[in-house]
């Protein structure tokens, strides 16, 4: 294991665990980019990340949206805004480290993918024959640099722990930064508003990645427990398929790949990856 | 009603969530934050079970913990047709016998598991030796019953519980990077498993082989 040498990816801000995983006097000794890492906080709550390896080198770090962040380079910005973290009324569960064995380029690419649901999770996020993707925006905003993807709708069996029945779905999915994504979902229960459910990926190394998921949302019915279920079975659904996908590394050249409509967030996630010249966990 | 205290990735909740769908059992899960939360080692889960494992059984004024000792149970009182467990002594002694399989040299494959997934820290190749060993001790099992014109784990004709507490953790070798290319019979034996009627299955468990289950 070497560090990587990919400068999008050092000076990029990258997540390393839950805030409530390094408790006070407590520490978490993980991977970030091919790097040993140790997150620690002392007894009065501040929190260091240090490479043990590399003379004990002190990182940056920050604690936002729930989780610890932290950079091996120097982040040109911020983390980005997330506004949903201070709304009034919304619960948010975090789901802990699930690693997974892939790039964590493949991790978000199969996020952003609609037309997997009725396949991968059926009769819960998606149903035969309700397997058509209907037209959607896709586009860079500038000067943010992200990805969104606009007006996705789908019919969804079970669209939440909160949801009653069946509905219609509308998504909109963001791409912050290369291993981080959230997604805007129509909430089941309360009407224009939306439930946020996000992936802060981990690198740790070109083709392992520790997932953090977590759930923003409105649900006055359910239990942490119950949503905390629902969201782990969602995403160990698509593990075993995610660890099966061959090549592990995601390729950037998308020339001699069959592209249908649905297709096309991804198509515009490659292309943004290989502008910014970004190589770990891709085949450029 | 039934209770179970149920963890929705753990391999031995889900064999009591199977054999509850199997015997058409109503029941109220209780979700218990297994991970991150490590919710089953707290005080309050402690009360419940002194050995901070899922999943507990409550019935009644019954109380079980054990995957194996809560199917015997469910079977015992629920199944009519008393199939699952039958009640003649060498039914009960070989079927008790696979139980004792499943929660033992087979939850080396759960290790492995809970190492490459959640992070556990053990030993990784001991666990995937171990549970490589109990693996060819099944298939080499499963090929003498088909041998016999069996297709089950027990020698009766029909899947019993022996079934059920078996297959969770060979079905999810996988995710703890346990391939089952070199056991034939187990890939022949979890596809009759996913064709019983009223099969339900459980995340990482597909309806479809993946690569790593498919005979070649």
């Amino acid at each position: 294991m070497t560090k990587t040498t990919d400068a999008t990816a050092l000076h990029d801000w990258q997540v390393i665990g839950r805030v409530e995983d390094i408790p006070r006097g407590g520490a978490r000794r993980t991977q970030l980019l091919g790097q040993n890492i140790t997150a620690q906080r002392g007894p009065d709550g501040a929190l260091s990340v240090f490479e043990p390896d590399g003379h004990n080198r002190s990182l940056p770090t920050r604690e936002r949206h729930g989780h610890v962040w932290t950079s091996l380079g120097k982040p040109g910005r911020e983390l980005p805004d997330m506004p949903e973290f201070e709304e009034e009324g919304r619960r948010l569960i975090t789901c802990g480290a699930i690693t997974v064995r892939t790039s964590p380029l493949r991790i978000v690419e199969n996020f952003l993918d609609l037309a997997h649901f009725p396949y991968i999770h059926t009769d819960i996020l998606g149903v035969e024959p309700h397997t058509a993707v209907e037209d959607y925006k896709v586009e860079i905003r500038r000067p943010e640099d992200e990805i969104w993807a606009t007006e996705c709708r789908f019919f969804q069996p079970q669209a939440a722990t909160s949801a009653g029945g069946g509905q219609i779905s509308e998504y909109m999915y963001r791409v912050t930064s290369p291993f981080v994504t959230i997604l805007d979902k129509t909430c089941p229960i309360r009407e224009g508003a939306w439930d946020l459910i996000g992936l802060f990926v981990q690198p740790l190394e070109e083709d392992i990645c520790d997932v953090h998921s977590f759930v923003l949302v409105f649900d006055e019915e359910n239990s942490d427990e119950a949503m905390l279920h629902f969201q782990q079975m969602i995403f160990m659904q698509d593990r075993s398929i995610l660890e099966n996908q061959i090549p592990a590394h995601l390729p950037l050249d998308s020339r001699g790949e069959h592209a249908i409509p649905a297709d096309r967030t991804s198509m515009v996630y490659r292309r943004w990856l290989r502008d910014k010249g970004l190589r770990f966990g891709a085949i450029p | 009603m039934i209770r179970l205290y149920d963890y929705v990735l753990s391999g031995n909740c889900y064999k009591i969530r199977l054999l509850l769908a199997i015997l058409d059992l109503e029941y109220e899960a209780v979700a218990v934050d297994f991970y991150p939360g490590r919710a089953h080692r707290e005080p309050d889960f402690l009360d419940i079970n002194p050995l901070g494992q899922l999943p507990v059984l409550e019935d009644g004024d019954v109380r079980l913990r054990d995957a194996q000792a809560i199917l015997i149970y469910l079977a015992a009182k629920y199944d009519g047709t008393r199939e699952w467990f039958p009640e003649d002594p060498t039914s009960q002694g070989e079927i008790a016998m696979w139980l004792s399989f499943a929660g033992g040299e087979i939850m080396n494959a759960s290790a492995a598991r809970l190492h490459d997934m959640l992070g556990y820290e053990l030993d990784i190749d001991k666990a995937r030796a171990a549970a490589h060993d109990a693996f060819r001790v099944l298939d080499d099992h499963l090929t003498e019953r088909e041998i016999a014109g069996r297709d089950w784990v027990a020698a009766m004709a029909r899947p019993t519980i022996a079934d059920i507490a078996c297959f969770p953790y060979v079905a999810l070798a996988g995710d703890g990077g346990i391939s089952l290319d070199d056991y034939r019979a187990i890939q022949r034996w979890l596809d009759r498993v996913k064709a019983i009627p009223e099969f339900i299955p459980m995340p990482g468990i597909h309806l479809f082989p993946r690569a790593s289950e498919r005979a070649m």
